[in-house]
């Protein structure tokens, strides 16, 4: 198998985001692997790992991250922006044309009775990622914890986010630090 | 005008405080367009999010479309603009440091510290969502088989929307 890694072009990187953008349903991280490791191959396995933990530890859409980091990568600030272009305009387009279709046809009841169902689909879904998310957590009293206390903080009790997370992101982040590995 | 810079200033400050992506900030952004401005009403917000699932692309579009719906095609540019500008500047200047980082153990302590934080926000934007979008036992059902469905199989969730959109059209939810 050919394993040499290959380095896009800037319309290469606007049509691989571009694939990946308009191929996504519910999650679009898996075919981001599947089109930079496996079919492109413009970033190795490690690579990739390596950037997605930036994109997810950093605020913000992670796909949107994981963009810009392998566009610059290749090619600076126009390297990110054509990638995050790629990504976004479809998906943008299309969203833009079903709300167009929303707006017109909003009080014809049967269209209200879908959006009722997709509505209740769609929060389950929410439910699954989270519930997903927890099966992954560190088996650790603060981790359990610390989740609870920001859904609660957030969920029920309605506290700002911005508030929450000065406070929780801080003490958790310091939870990890005494909980660490010591590599000898 | 100013509904515009609103929008934009307020998704800039979301942009930095969504760790876990777009779906971790529901709840705010309810506060955001339902309670203290009064642009939708939360079935509204519910629906939108719903078109947001059933369309292609990153998760971020819910956004989008809650700026469509305050004001138009600039609301939702402007309100993409803003959830995705501030953080892309950040992941452009630190995935160098990352790189340069890469042995260091903080990398993976501030992975470990963020990842319930992160959870924590999934969840409670679920709750969230869930009281918005369910208003009778049907539809608690719907929602209840659905996460079950979604967590426990590896079916395509487009197909799950499917579903949830026939039983709405069919008027049982």
């Amino acid at each position: 198998m050919d394993t040499t890694l290959h380095t896009p072009s800037r319309q290469e990187l606007f049509a691989g985001f571009f694939s990946v953008g308009l191929s996504g349903f519910g999650g679009v991280l898996p075919l981001a692997h599947r089109m930079l490791v496996m079919q492109r191959r413009w970033l190795s396995d490690a690579e990739f790992t390596e950037v997605l933990g930036l994109g997810q530890v950093l605020p913000g859409p992670n796909i949107v991250n994981v963009a810009v980091a392998v566009g610059s990568r290749f090619h600076g600030v126009s390297g990110a922006l054509t990638a995050v272009g790629g990504l976004m305009l479809a998906p943008l387009v299309i969203v833009l044309s079903l709300a167009m279709l929303y707006g017109h046809y909003q009080s014809v009841p049967a269209l209200r009775g879908v959006l009722a169902g997709l509505a209740s689909a769609g929060a389950g879904l929410v439910v699954a990622m989270g519930l997903r998310l927890a099966e992954k957590l560190e088996r650790r009293g603060w981790c359990l914890a610390i989740a609870l206390l920001t859904l609660v903080a957030v969920g029920l009790w309605r506290l700002p986010l911005l508030a929450v997370l000065l406070v929780l992101a801080p003490l958790a982040i310091a939870l990890a630090w005494r909980t660490r590995e010591r590599r000898s | 005008m100013s509904v515009l810079l609103s929008l934009l200033g307020t998704f800039s400050l979301f942009s930095l405080m969504a760790v876990g992506g777009a779906n971790a900030l529901l709840p705010e952004i309810h506060r955001y367009v339902v309670e203290s401005n009064g642009w939708m009403t939360g079935t509204e917000f519910a629906a939108l999010f719903a078109i947001a699932q059933a369309a292609p692309g990153p998760n971020v579009l819910v956004v989008s479309l809650i700026g469509w719906k305050v004001a138009g095609v600039p609301g939702a540019l402007v309100s993409t603009l803003g959830m995705c500008g501030p953080s892309s500047l950040l992941s452009f200047y630190v995935a160098r440091l990352w790189q340069r980082f890469r042995a260091s153990p903080w990398r993976r302590v501030i992975e470990r510290g963020l990842a319930p934080v992160t959870i924590g926000l999934v969840l409670g934007s679920a709750w969230l969502l869930s009281r918005s979008a369910n208003d009778g036992w049907a539809s608690w059902l719907l929602c209840g088989a659905t996460a079950m469905v979604a967590w426990k199989s590896r079916l395509n969730p487009l197909w799950l929307l499917g579903a949830g959109a026939l039983l709405g059209w069919l008027g049982l939810v």
